[in-house]
Formats: structure tokens, C-alpha cells, sequence
């Protein structure tokens, strides 16, 4: 049961549950998440990251945080 | 020979080797290879970050940026959309508009989607990117390639991670005719003389990844790597003696006693 002034959201492919106020900024602070090393999409749209504490996450919103790992 | 550097995209790089990032034990072996191969430039993969688990290590703590130049790839794209999000993100992580391109067509063979690669080519390059373009050994393709902006050329030797070398030598030698663009012979090189073959028919460079990683001592193949670009870029530079089914003696007749 999510409470009233909760809502749900997907953050790479995992469900979460955030207050209905939060900002894109405050969550990636919570998460701890170092911004200067992440890209990061919302709903499919690149997110400028100098903007993040004017995004507030809505009911279904989905996120995609990346960064880069080793590859060929 | 210290004025012969591999210029990609206006940036001059002392080493001809690119290396890749995947499949090491961990990142002190990757990152130790990395060095001891000597290269400028290291491939890097686009992946979720694990907000779960943060203890992790992540690959920045170890190969720093700032002295080595990642290049974002897309492994594991199979569409023009797929490759095209990727980059996307990766130029947002920290400003990368030098990005290899790679859209494969086949899961059993890793063969690229040379379609899908040359319209993703044709959109990243309005987008302002600098695209390094994985593709098959296709002088054809290659051309099409150079026309709508590519700015490296990167054409197989053999199926990514095959460890076979290069099948077609031929095509090659006619991509690197046809072609000023930077030509780096990219998969299936699995050992120190494939990469000296690559750069023997003229390529600038060799990217290499699972033949060093996947080596019994990774570290040794990455310094027999090193030296071997080495070897073959002033091999080919030097002139080779023309071929010969007869014999000529190296010492000189005079004086025999």
C-alpha cells in the first residue's frame, strides 16, 4: 500500500518510493549518487543536470541513471 | 618517429594502441593493463549505475579521464534508436563528443548492422559528435561511411573477441588506400602479431580488448601489445624489401676464402 502523500516511481528498472514532493535533486542526493559521473534520463528524455532541483518526480515517472563501466 | 602521432578528431595521440575496458577480473587488473599497454584512449561501455549498492568500485576511481580519453561505446546495441540513446547519455556524463559507434546485426556473430550503423553515423554527426565507426572490412560501406562524416574508420579483422586475426587482408590494404580518415583495426586481433600485421598494411592504429584481458597474464600481453603497434607503425613506415623466390646472399662474395 503506498500512503497518500507517496508515490511510486521506477529507478533503473526497480520500483521506489518517494514522498509526492521530491525533487529529481533531492533524490539523487539520497540515492548518493555522484552527479558529475552519471547521465541521467527521465520518461526517455535526457535531464539537464543543472536543472534537477527544479524537476518534482511525478506518480510513474521512470528513470534511467548510467554511467560508464568497463567495456570493449 | 615522436612526431608520428595517431590524430583523431584534431587530438594528436602518441600510442597507436586502443584498448578496451570489459571482461578483466576487476579493475586493478584493467586499469594496471591499461598502463603497461601505454594507451591514450580506452574504450567504456554506458550501463545503469547500481543505486542499490553503492560499496561497489566504479571504473573512474581507477582509469582517471583526465589522463586517459574515454571513448563511450555502444556495445550491446542492436538498433540506430538503441545506439543513438546511449551516446546521447554518454556525451551528458561528462561532455564526450568523441563516441564509438557500433550496431550490431547478430548475437552469435557480433557483425554490425551496417545499415543501422550508417544512419546512426549520418544523425550523430549533425548532432555534433566526432564518430569513430565499428564496421565490417566492406571498402563500400567504408566509403559511405567517410561521406556522411565519420571521423575514424574501424573496420573488423574478425568477429568481436574471436581471437582469429585478420581474414581479409585485402580489404584492408583497399580501405586504407581509399581512405585519409584515421583507419583503426578494431576486433578479432587475439594476439602481438595480428596487431603488427594490422599495422603492417597501414592502419593507424588497432583497438584490443579481449586479447589482452582474456590472456593468461593479461600484463605481459599488454606490453607484447604495445611493442607490437610499435613494430608494425615503423615497419610500415620503413619500406619493406620487395619479395623474392630466390635467395640473396647477405654477405658479400669478395674476400671468400
Amino acid at each position: 500500500m503506498i500512503k497518500k502523500n507517496k508515490i511510486k516511481i521506477k529507478v533503473n528498472g526497480k520500483n521506489y518510493i518517494v514522498n509526492n514532493n521530491y525533487s529529481l535533486n533531492t533524490l539523487i542526493n539520497k540515492l548518493d549518487i555522484p552527479k558529475k559521473m552519471v547521465a541521467i534520463e527521465l520518461n526517455k528524455k535526457i535531464v539537464d543536470k543543472k536543472k534537477l532541483k527544479k524537476i518534482i518526480l511525478k506518480q510513474k515517472d521512470c528513470l534511467e541513471i548510467v554511467h560508464f563501466i568497463g567495456g570493449g | 618517429m615522436s612526431k608520428d602521432k595517431l590524430i583523431i578528431a584534431n587530438k594528436g595521440y602518441k600510442s597507436r594502441l586502443i584498448v578496451g575496458t570489459g571482461k578483466y577480473k576487476n579493475f586493478l587488473e584493467c586499469s594496471k593493463s591499461v598502463k603497461l599497454s601505454g594507451a591514450e584512449i580506452v574504450t567504456v561501455a554506458v550501463r545503469r549505475v547500481n543505486i542499490f549498492d553503492k560499496s561497489k568500485p566504479i571504473l573512474m576511481d581507477y582509469i582517471d579521464p583526465k589522463k586517459i580519453t574515454y571513448l563511450p561505446n555502444t556495445a550491446g546495441c542492436f538498433t540506430s534508436d538503441e545506439a543513438l540513446r546511449t551516446l546521447r547519455l554518454a556525451r551528458e556524463i561528462g561532455g564526450w563528443k568523441l563516441v564509438k559507434l557500433e550496431v550490431l546485426g547478430d548475437k552469435k556473430n557480433l557483425f554490425p548492422d551496417m545499415i543501422e550503423t550508417l544512419k546512426s553515423t549520418e544523425i550523430l554527426v549533425k548532432e555534433g559528435f566526432k564518430v569513430m565507426v565499428y564496421c565490417n572490412d566492406d571498402p563500400l560501406m567504408a566509403k559511405r561511411l567517410e561521406n556522411v562524416g565519420a571521423s575514424a574508420i574501424m573496420p573488423l579483422a574478425s568477429p568481436i573477441g574471436s581471437g582469429l586475426g585478420i581474414l581479409n587482408k585485402v580489404n584492408l590494404k583497399i580501405i586504407r588506400e581509399q581512405t585519409k580518415l584515421p583507419l583503426i583495426v578494431d576486433a578479432g586481433l587475439g594476439d602481438a602479431k595480428d596487431a603488427a600485421e594490422a599495422m603492417q598494411l597501414g592502419s593507424d592504429g588497432v583497438l584490443v580488448n579481449t586479447a589482452i584481458a582474456k590472456a593468461d597474464k593479461p600484463y605481459l600481453m599488454a606490453e607484447a601489445m604495445k611493442y607490437a603497434v610499435i613494430s608494425g607503425r615503423k615497419s610500415y613506415l620503413s619500406g619493406r624489401i620487395k619479395k623474392n623466390i630466390y635467395g640473396s646472399a647477405s654477405s658479400p662474395k669478395r674476400g671468400i676464402i
